[in-house]
């Protein structure tokens, strides 16, 4: 290869990466809206309405809000690390989306390994948190670093467990191949959700862990630790960290999705499902996931940390691991015996 | 000189780099940090090589786990590095005399694959020919389930020995200690959890 073909390329690259981070961030935008409007909803409030119609501008006016005011460094912060940590939190937290199949071969990159890929990517994720927390040199956001520290490394355990028994149904560690193994004659039955219930909620469950969502929001318990590892924050910062907390929580919604709901799959392979495009089952599916994290965020009281910890490794990660044991039984003796 | 070239280049640059942060740096969290960096840099070439599996799992096990805990403990630790840097040299000789040796091992490993090639091949194992057909997973599990079963199950088993010892060490019943038994508060019932006490009018309980 030339130089200009390798020049072509690496432009192809960058510019399928800004399309999918300007369609994530629109999408974001609303699910921000839509979050405060089904919190709003569920207290009998109206939420965020002033903005443009019904508040749809809502997500737009705050980034010009955050963008504007002025960046403020703790003067005993380390300061390097302290403006480190909100860049590593929203780079890893959209490197995740580089292999994300939004419809049929529609990524900007098919890895072979994908799912250990984002796996790997959210895994690093922890590191904002603690470089923020420890970087900001104060009480409140050290003791938010260390339980989301202990907290996301915990639900990694079982998360992990979990994506090994749909690694095993769909034999394959390539995002599209896990999605084109659902694709059974039972259409949305076949979607791994339904043989795989007790795992979709475990993984549904630990994602709201991992991704520091309410009710295992104790990072940022706002009424104990202010708001956890942000405290110090301010500004362009403190907005990279909402980022990259969305974005974790999109990333989240869309491997439920790839891994339970079927991805890009339609519900049923007949004449008016099949002719919309995979994108849109996609993002109807990424919606659905995410407006029951919403619903949850509404409902659901915080918990307590210790029965965090305990719901971790004493119930979810024993539970895992003898799903990995019966699937791996099933599909052994059952299914290709 | 090609693509591949430059990033391995650059990825082996910072990897030695951020090797050298890690020793240089006066600040531990900083050397966690640069550490961090090296780990992932090394992933990366991983990946040139072709060997994408081990990268994931390098990336996921050293830098998702390993280094989170090093960063931890690191980070609540209050070190004196005025004090920690007293006696520096008296730990220099032996660190030197480490070094020396690791250098001289790895200068035989390297001078005897480009002076004696054939001796090299014939004390290594065949490496499996690279097949375009399995992936690096797979390829991975043929070998790790067959031919190296039982080698795989005693580390599985030295792995387990050692989490029971840490487990067996760390473990403390402290008297006096209010916890939450779940098991005994959803077992309780009606009958355990009240009593109704008649009370006689004008006496009082």
């Amino acid at each position: 290869m030339t130089a200009l073909d390798w020049a072509i390329a690496i432009a192809i690259m960058v510019g399928k990466s800004l399309l999918v981070i300007a369609a994530l961030l629109i999408y974001i935008a609303y699910a921000l809206l839509a979050d405060r409007k089904i919190w709003a909803a569920v207290q009998l409030r109206k939420g965020p309405n002033v903005v443009g119609a019904f508040g749809l501008l809502q997500s737009f006016a705050d980034l010009i809000k955050f963008a504007l005011k002025e960046p403020m460094i703790p003067s005993g912060a380390n300061k390097g690390v302290f403006l480190l940590a909100p860049v590593v939190t929203a780079t890893l937290a959209l490197a995740a989306w580089a292999v994300i199949p939004v419809a049929d071969g529609w990524a900007v990159a098919d890895l072979n390994v994908g799912i250990l890929y984002i796996f790997a990517i959210s895994s690093l994720g922890v590191y904002g948190v603690i470089m923020g927390g420890w970087a900001s040199n104060s009480k409140y956001p050290f003791l938010g670093a260390l339980r989301s520290a202990a907290q996301m490394v915990s639900y990694e355990v079982s998360i992990g467990f979990v994506i090994i028994t749909v690694l095993l149904c769909a034999g394959s560690l390539n995002l599209n191949e896990i999605i084109r193994a659902q694709d059974t004659k039972y259409g949305m039955f076949g979607w791994y959700w339904l043989p795989l219930f007790p795992m979709f909620v475990i993984f549904f469950i630990s994602a709201l862990a991992e991704t520091n969502r309410p009710p295992f929001d104790l990072p940022e318990a706002e009424s104990e630790l202010v708001a956890g590892y942000m405290v110090e924050y301010a500004s362009t910062p403190y907005l990279l960290f909402m980022l990259g907390e969305y974005v974790a929580i999109m990333t989240m919604c869309a491997l439920t999705t790839i891994l339970f709901l079927g991805g890009w799959l339609p519900p049923f392979d007949v004449a008016p499902l099949n002719w919309v495009p995979g994108i849109v089952w996609f993002a109807l599916k990424m919606s659905l996931v995410f407006f029951m994290f919403a619903m949850v965020k509404a409902f659901v009281p915080r918990y307590r940390y210790d029965q965090l910890m305990r719901l971790g490794w004493k119930v979810f990660l024993p539970l895992s691991l003898v799903m990995v044991v019966v699937v791996a039984g099933v599909l052994k003796f059952v299914v290709n015996g | 000189m090609n693509a591949a070239a430059a990033f391995f280049y650059l990825f082996a640059g910072v990897t030695v780099a951020s090797a050298f942060m890690v020793v240089a740096s006066r600040n531990p969290v900083h050397s966690v940090l640069f550490l961090i960096l090296a780990f992932v840099n090394a992933a990366g070439l991983f990946l040139l090589m072709g060997a994408e599996f081990l990268a994931m799992i390098l990336v996921v096990v050293y830098v998702g786990a390993v280094a989170v805990l090093f960063l931890f403990v690191v980070m609540m630790l209050d070190v004196d590095f005025a004090q920690l840097r007293q006696g520096f040299l008296n730990y220099l000789p032996l660190g030197a005399l480490l070094a020396i040796v690791f250098f001289i091992e790895l200068a035989l490993v390297l001078t005897t694959r480009f002076v004696d090639p054939k001796a090299f091949k014939a004390a290594a194992p065949a490496a499996p020919k690279p097949d375009m057909l399995v992936t690096n997973t797979e390829a991975l599990g043929r070998v790790l389930y067959t031919d190296y079963v039982f080698f795989f199950q005693v580390s599985g088993l030295v792995l387990l020995v050692a989490m029971i010892g840490a487990i067996v060490l760390t473990l403390r019943h402290k008297a006096g200690v209010k916890r939450q038994d779940i098991a005994e508060q959803v077992a309780r019932t009606k009958a355990t959890a009240m009593e109704v006490k008649k009370v006689p009018s004008r006496q009082g309980v």
